[in-house]
């Protein structure tokens, strides 16, 4: 194994570990994702067909804030004692400290949406428990949290705090939610792959060159 | 090469934007030296610390660690260093021993042995009854204790301490000076900040004190702790209660 | 005593104010030179009218601002190889132009789009990437005003700028891949709802050619110089303040 791949894995089981314990991030995550789901089917009575294009909007919008809500806490763990300098201390790259820490939120926020996805399809008769949803949502999940890991590290740094990370996260992140919730919606009302599949293809760039830059930058985030 | 001091700056500068901390400090410290770095708060100390674990970059000079640059070399003398911070550098949802282990394997120790060393560091700091209870369910000085273990276990022979006393009560106090007493003796290179200047004279065989960004003084600790502090405030125009 | 730091020497360069000032008079006579020409020389549009006058400015709006924005990812990039504050210097002025000029390119699109489309706004692929930009750049000076300590401010805002330049790619690709923007693309083949594109006569080709080299090459560059001359003043008002204080 690299030092690279055994750091990250170091790194994501810690994260694993630690939130077995406490159950911190999850819980709130998913206590904020129901309740929003909740006011939302209050607040939109909507009709069957009204449903079917705006509830990939609503799946999406929690999704994201749930994010922000898991994020800011899991990289406040990192500062309350110091042990981010425990790990720029320690003989591994950069890179590496940043990619352990986003696949373990990346896999929170996963699992907050996939959750949520048969629970909306039996509230909102709409069926979203469907595969390409699913891949939907592990796609722009990634993108979410590989800037979202990135720009916490940095907002957690000013005097704002934690308040700054979704005005920072937001705009970043609309590009890849314009994406995932216009292909949502093409799947959800089965329009021809030709309607929605360019938008797939936007995600995944987009995606890639967030994860390249991010990566590339984390060092420069928490030096001093 | 054992003439080589291990650690060295030249002409170091740190600035905050506009505000200079350090301005041009010249230190040599040799292998096997006990130094405590003195000064009031925002003297510079901790920046300095900082710069020669790599944490922190300088903005003008020279900083070796064992021969090698820092902080463009950093990778090459991560090992060699222990560092133990005013900080915890522990998680609290962990076990003592998990989070020992972790280190382990941030360090790349090899995983046959690092169940003896994790047991053994945690012997050495006397929290081995405790190995698997939760870190957030010890005490600031135990903490500090599982703190020194995590620096200890890759045995780095550089201990960077950064106000290590704080926050500890008498009897921990008496722990932590007894651990690195011992760590002294087996030869490791020792720099330590503090402001509790009663210890100073039962460890360090240096004194250096900064003051506004440059080094003001550099002997040998007076043995009186009430001597030292008069140095210490003729130094820095402050006075500090030894 | 203390070392130079590069802020010092960015803070203390010649001004060259004489040059500035040059280059503000060519770009005023420039600016009204295309005024005129949008306003007398090019052909009126046979179906939309007068208000078709307005995409020569838009459209310069929208270009000054991607070569602003392009400005502060130089800026960005070039800050974290060489530490110099000049670099965030410049990084800072591209997006507070930037900012500027997409307003202009909102407004003058709104202004258009109400005969047009007869909707003031619409929540159009384009449109909606267009001002996800400007909310990007303005989180920037969010992002950057909410950290006090120098040195933490500019790497943060390097790094931000960098990213922040994938809203204005994807609003620059949206319109080409994405056939479901009624946004014209009157350079290139745009998308097959678009409406309100039309074709151009020379006189019109002529003058969109000239208005867009004033606002690219002339318009933002001066805007931004100033930006930074004033960057440089405020500076050294602070390093000032700090020197007194430490005599004090």
């Amino acid at each position: 194994m690299t030092v690279f791949a055994r750091a990250v894995g170091a790194i994501f089981l810690k994260d694993m570990r630690a939130e077995w314990r406490s159950r911190e991030l999850i819980g709130v995550m998913l206590l904020f994702a129901l309740l929003s789901v909740l006011v939302f089917s209050f607040a939109l009575e909507l009709d069957r067909l009204a449903r079917r294009e705006a509830i990939s909007g609503v799946l999406w919008v929690t999704v994201v804030f749930a994010s922000v809500l898991g994020l800011n806490r899991s990289v406040a763990q990192e500062r309350e004692n110091g042990n981010v300098d425990a790990l720029l201390l320690a003989p591994i790259p950069r890179a590496a400290i940043f990619f352990g820490k986003f696949l373990a939120n990346w896999l929170f926020t996963a699992v907050i949406g996939a959750l949520l996805l048969p629970l909306m399809t039996v509230l909102y008769n709409v069926t979203l428990a469907s595969l390409p949803v699913l891949g939907l949502l592990l796609a722009g999940t990634w993108g979410i949290c590989v800037t979202g890991t990135l720009l916490a590290s940095m907002t957690l740094q000013t005097r704002v705090g934690e308040a700054l990370l979704p005005i920072a996260l937001l705009p970043i992140a609309l590009p890849l939610l314009l994406g995932t919730v216009r292909a949502t919606t093409g799947i959800l009302t089965d329009a021809p792959v030709n309607d929605w599949g360019g938008w797939v293809g936007i995600l995944l760039g987009i995606d890639l060159f967030y994860t390249v830059v991010c990566m590339a930058f984390y060092g420069v985030v928490v030096e001093e | 090469m054992s003439e080589r001091p291990v650690i060295q700056t030249r002409g170091l500068s740190k600035a905050f934007g506009f505000l200079p901390v350090l301005r041009g400090v010249d230190v040599d410290i040799p292998r096997g030296q006990f130094v405590a770095l003195l000064g009031a708060n925002g003297s510079g100390k901790s920046t300095l610390l900082r710069i020669i674990s790599g944490l922190t970059k300088p903005t003008q000079g020279q900083v070796t660690v064992g021969g090698w640059h820092i902080p463009d070399e950093a990778q090459h003398v991560r090992r060699q260093l222990g560092v133990v911070s005013h900080k915890s550098l522990v998680y609290p949802q962990l076990t003592a021993y998990e989070n020992l282990r972790f280190a382990a394997r941030l360090y790349a120790l090899p995983a046959a042995e690092t169940h003896e060393r994790v047991l053994a560091a945690l012997e050495r700091v006397g929290l081995k009854r405790r190995a698997h209870q939760l870190a957030r369910t010890f005490s600031r000085g135990m903490q500090q204790r599982l703190s020194i273990a995590r620096a200890l276990l890759h045995k780095p022979h550089i201990l960077l301490l950064d106000e290590p006393h704080t926050g500890l009560d008498q009897p921990a106090c008496a722990t932590l000076n007894a651990l690195l007493r011992e760590m002294h003796a087996d030869g490791h290179t020792l720099l330590m900040t503090t402001h509790q200047l009663e210890h100073v004279p039962l460890l360090a065989q240096r004194v250096l004190i900064l003051a506004r960004g440059v080094l003001a003084h550099d002997a040998a600790p007076e043995s009186d702790p009430v001597a030292l502090a008069q140095t210490y405030a003729r130094v820095t125009g402050e006075s500090i209660h030894a | 005593m203390t070392a130079a730091s590069p802020s010092v020497a960015a803070a203390s360069a010649p001004n060259h104010l004489g040059r500035l000032k040059a280059l503000t008079a060519v770009t005023a006579v420039a600016f009204l030179l295309g005024l005129g020409m949008a306003l007398a020389y090019a052909g009126t549009d046979a179906i939309q009218g007068n208000v078709q006058r307005l995409f020569y400015f838009h459209m310069g709006a929208f270009f000054g601002a991607f070569v602003a924005f392009a400005c502060t990812v130089v800026g960005g990039v070039q800050y974290l190889r060489t530490r110099n504050v000049k670099w965030d210097t410049f990084a800072l002025a591209g997006v507070e132009v930037g900012v500027v000029l997409s307003f202009i390119n909102l407004a003058t699109g709104s202004i258009w789009a109400r005969p047009i489309w007869n909707t003031w706004w619409t929540w159009d692929p384009r449109l909606t990437s267009a001002a996800v930009m400007v909310l990007v750049y303005i989180a920037y000076l969010m992002v950057r005003s909410g950290i006090e300590n120098r040195d933490t401010r500019h790497r943060f805002a390097a790094v931000y700028g960098i990213l922040a330049f994938s809203s204005v790619v994807f609003t620059l690709v949206v319109i080409r891949i994405r056939p479901d923007t009624i946004h014209p693309a009157v350079i290139g083949t745009g998308a097959q709802d678009a409406q309100g594109g039309f074709a151009m006569n020379s006189s019109m080709t002529t003058t969109l050619l000239l208005n867009m080299a004033v606002w690219v090459f002339l318009l933002t560059p001066t805007l931004m110089w100033w930006r930074i001359r004033l960057q440089n003043y405020a500076d050294r008002v602070t390093q000032r303040k700090i020197a007194y204080m430490e005599q004090g």
